[in-house]
Formats: structure tokens, sequence, C-alpha cells
């Protein structure tokens, strides 16, 4: 391989990380549950597309078999599962339930994304040189930036999808870290994957039916004051 | 030497030339896009020309700030465009007086004059429109700081001569994440500098939902002929930077003679214009946002330059 080839995969891959660490940033802004969704599945787009290229610069197979596994679980998959647990209603709906005002929250995930710096590169070091780059701080700010999803959504299908971004900040670290892991790990853990997406979905229908909305932080205090209307139905 | 400031000169004519040609340009297409005809491409020249010939009013009660803005507004673009690199790849005359930084702040200039000069007549809807046009500017200014910023540090200068070449040597370096991340956000500041859609109608006329427009509300005449003109310019000289230094440094004349020089003209029309079509796209498929999400939109522009910091570091 030319040495102008390795650099343009190597180039070629942080601007998929890039790109990763921005859709992390958007899921934390986005106000649709729906736009969460559709960058959630870019973010998978992009991971596969660094699994590929990582693939290719190091000619490792088990890389590729990365790729492709998420390139079907994830953007496949993983939308059409909860389009067929959870209800129809939480993809329209617009989502102004946020703990934290917008630019507030984006500016906490700046600071989070800045503090996995310090966290990624002793990491990073202590690996050995050729895992230089930029995946092992951008998956662990793409673990952290979904980690913070989760405290400031309100809405359980942005939580879910939290959930699945920090699975995937882990993936991002893990590609460049431990190149040839066994394929059977791989596929566990998108299994795994779906299965939690599986059971959420469910648990997001459950909720639905039993209390008539998915926003879920407004369930977090028992108050009958505080409680809205569609909460009281529980209590009936 | 004598070629160097005919090259300058040529500079200066070009993007005082051309840019009422884009914004006719850019509204055809848009009317065109919105399946109506639109008016000609060289409306803008006509009502440039009507303007001059028009007599000019100027309120009793307005202070030489009213009197004085319009050549500010006009003259600025045509100094930054000296800075930049509009036709020539390599640095002309002008090139070392002042970088990115300096240009911006020029510019930044002729949008603080404006703002006086609208709050200057004591017309109720002037001052709106500045304190929307501050509101959007002072949201803008830290993310024009970071991308500056981020350029010298990936280029190591901010001189946009400098610059331009670090993009395309070797050509993998166009891939780099700050890169792309930076071209984001400068196409993001761009729309909300230039008052393009989602931050702000150019096409409206209702004086409450003005941004851009209500800081010419009370001239006529010559004046107003000289503020749009320069607000053509602005856009045009933004593109200029936007389109030579970061997006595509192709096309520019690298040779000395003044052959390769014209012939770099029509190259960098064919770039804008390619960009006036993204333009396009961008306004027609997105709808103005409410005036207190144009913070969120300048956040997410902000976030993406300081992405763009954040993935250098973290390559290096």
């Amino acid at each position: 391989m030319s040495d102008a080839t390795r650099l343009l995969l190597e180039n070629l891959n942080a601007l998929a990380a890039g790109l990763f660490l921005l859709t992390a940033f958007g899921i934390v802004a986005m106000r649709q549950a729906r736009a969460c969704l559709h960058l959630f599945i870019a973010q998978s787009l992009l991971l596969a597309a660094s699994a590929a290229l990582l693939g290719m610069r190091f000619d490792s197979g088990h890389l590729y078999g990365v790729a492709l596994v998420n390139l079907i679980s994830k953007p496949i998959i993983v939308p059409w599962l909860l389009r067929k647990t959870s209800p129809a209603e939480i993809y329209t709906r617009r989502e102004i339930d946020q703990a934290l005002n917008i630019p507030t929250a984006l500016l906490i995930a700046l600071a989070l994304a800045i503090g996995a710096y310090f966290l990624g590169i002793p990491l990073a070091n202590a690996v050995g040189p050729e895992f230089r780059g930029p995946n092992v701080p951008i998956g662990i700010a793409g673990l952290l930036l979904g980690a913070f999803t989760l405290t400031v959504r309100r809405e359980a299908l942005s939580l879910l999808i939290g959930l699945l971004a920090m699975e995937n900040g882990a993936f991002m670290a893990g590609i460049s870290i431990a190149r040839d892991l066994g394929m059977l790990v791989e596929l566990a853990i998108a299994t795994d994957g779906l299965i939690i997406v599986f059971i959420m979905g469910v648990l997001v229908r459950a909720v639905q039916k039993h209390v008539g909305t998915t926003a879920v932080g407004e369930l977090a205090s028992l108050r009958e004051a505080a409680a809205k209307p569609a909460a009281e139905e529980v209590l009936l | 030497m004598a070629e160097r400031i005919l090259f300058n000169v040529l500079q200066v004519a070009v993007v005082m030339a051309f840019a009422p040609l884009a914004a006719g340009v850019l509204s055809r297409l848009k009317e065109m896009v919105q399946s109506k005809r639109g008016p000609s491409i060289f409306q803008p020249y006509r009502d440039l020309w009507k303007l001059f010939h028009k007599d000019e009013i100027v309120s009793e009660d307005s202070s030489w700030i009213f009197r004085f803005t319009p050549y500010i507004v006009f003259v600025t673009p045509i100094f930054v465009a000296t800075l930049i690199p509009v036709l020539t790849s390599y640095p002309l005359f002008f090139a070392f007086m002042g970088d990115m930084l300096g240009g911006g702040f020029v510019l930044a200039l002729g949008g603080f004059f404006a703002t006086l000069a609208a709050v200057d007549t004591a017309n109720p809807y002037g001052p709106i429109g500045a304190s929307r046009t501050r509101m959007v500017g002072f949201l803008a200014e830290p993310v024009f700081m970071i991308v500056f910023f981020t350029v010298s540090f990936v280029a190591g200068s901010t001189i946009p001569y400098i610059v331009q070449q670090k993009w395309v040597t070797p050509l993998a370096n166009f891939f780099e994440p700050s890169h792309v991340l930076l071209m984001l956000a400068f196409l993001m500041l761009i729309l909300a500098e230039g008052g393009r859609i989602p931050v702000d109608n150019p096409t409206g006329h209702f004086e409450l939902a003005m941004i851009d427009e209500s800081k010419s509300l009370e001239y006529s005449g010559r004046g107003f002929a000289l503020v749009k003109w320069g607000g053509q310019m602005k856009l045009f000289v933004l593109l200029c930077i936007f389109l030579n230094v970061l997006v595509a440094p192709w096309g520019l004349a690298s040779g000395q003679t003044l052959g390769a020089v014209l012939v770099a003209i029509p190259l960098v029309l064919l770039k804008i214009f390619c960009f006036l079509l993204v333009l396009v796209f961008i306004e027609s498929s997105l709808a103005k946002l409410r005036l207190f999400r144009i913070a969120e939109f300048l956040g997410a522009a902000f976030v993406t330059s300081v992405a763009a910091m954040i993935t250098r570091v973290f390559s290096a």
C-alpha cells in the first residue's frame, strides 16, 4: 500500500469519526424523535464506514465483518423492530420535553466531548502507537454523549436512542483497539443490541398503553398535584 | 509591479461587477424552483441604475452616521476583496495587509455602522431589525473566531493564500475531518450572515419579521443603491472566501499573465453558480426559523466548528 493511499484512508477514517461525533451532538440536540432516529442511522452507517476503512487500512477481514454486521443490524433491523413494537404516535409528535434547554445541553455536551479527550489519550497511548487515531477518543466522546442524552431526555424513544448511541461509541473505540476479536463476539453484541431494542420497544408500548404517553419524564413524580391529565388515568 | 496593481484592480472590478449578477441569478433560480418565471437575472443592475437616478431623502433629525453609512457599507467589501484570493492563487499587492480575521473584522465594521444607522432615524422598525441583527451577529461571532482559529491551527496561517494550498497538497488533506466540519460550520455562518433562509427571509417585506432588510428601510435613492450593492458584494466576498479558500481552491489563476487571470473569471463564476444551486436547494427546502430558534441554529454551527477543532486534536 502506497503512502498516499494510506494517508487517504486515514483521513477518510478520521472524517467518518468526525461526522460520527457530529451526529452524537445531533442526537443530544434534536427536537423530534424521528430526527433522532435518522441521526442514529447515519451514525451507525458512519461507524460501519469507519470499520470498513480501518479494515482496508490494516488489511483485516474481521473489521469488514464488523462493518457488515453494523450495516445490517443497526440501520435496517433496529428501525424495523422499533416500528413493529413501539406505537407509531411517538414518531410524529414533536418533543419539547427536555430537562435542559438545547443550547445549554449543547454546551455541556461540548464540555463532555473535550473531557473525552483526556480520557481517551492515555488509553490510546497505553495500547500502542499503531492505535493512534481519532477512533478511541471519539468513541469515548460518543459514549459520554449517549449517556448525557439518557440524562436529559424525557421521552422513551430518545432514551432508547441514547442507549444505542452509547453502544455505537463503545464500538467506535473498540474497532481500533481490538482489531481481531472473534467474529462470535461481534455477532453476540449485535444480537444483544437488537434484543435491547426489542425489549425497550415492547416496554414503551406497554407504558403508552397504560399511561397514554411515552413522555416518561413525567412519570417521575407521584404527587397528584403535579400529575398531568394523561397521568390521571393511571390513578383512576 | 504594474501588472500586480492591474490584477488587484481587476479583482475589485470582478467583485463590483458580478455581485449584482449573483444576486439576480439566485433570485431567478429560486423563482424557477417555485414554478414561477421570476425577474430577469439582470434585474439587480436595473434596480441599481434606477436608484442612482432617483432623489435621495434624508431625515432632518438624523446625524452624520446615517449619511456616512452607505459609503462604509459599500467600501468594506471592496476592501476585503483586496485581501482575499478572488482570481489569483498567489498573493497580490495587499494580501499581507490583513488576514482572514482582519477581513472578518472589516466586514463587521460595515455591519456595525448599518446597525447604528438603523437606530439613528428613530423609525420604530429599524431598531427592531438592528437589535435582531446584533443578536445574530453576536451569536455568529464566536463561530467565526473558532473557524478562523481552527483554520490557522490546521494550516499554520491565517493568510487565505497560504490556507488554500494546505487543503489540496496532497489531495488526501481535502478529506481531513477538520476541513469538512469547518466547511459545514462556515456554510451555516454564510446563511446567518447573508440573511438567508433558515435565519432570515431575504425576500420578505413584512417589517416586523425583518432582520437584515430592516437596516436599509430608511434609505432612498443613491444611499439605498449603495447599501444594496454593498450587501450584494458582501455576500459575493463571503462566497469567494468560502469557495476559493475552503471548499474548492481550484480554478484560480496561478500564472502571472493577464490571460491566465482573465481565464480565472469564468471559472470562479462557475464555482459561485454551483454554490448558488446548493443555496437555492437549502433555501427552498427549509422553513425560516423562529427568532429564538436562531440561537439553536448558530449553536449547532458553534458545535460543528468546535468539533472540527476537537477531531483535529484527537487525530494528532
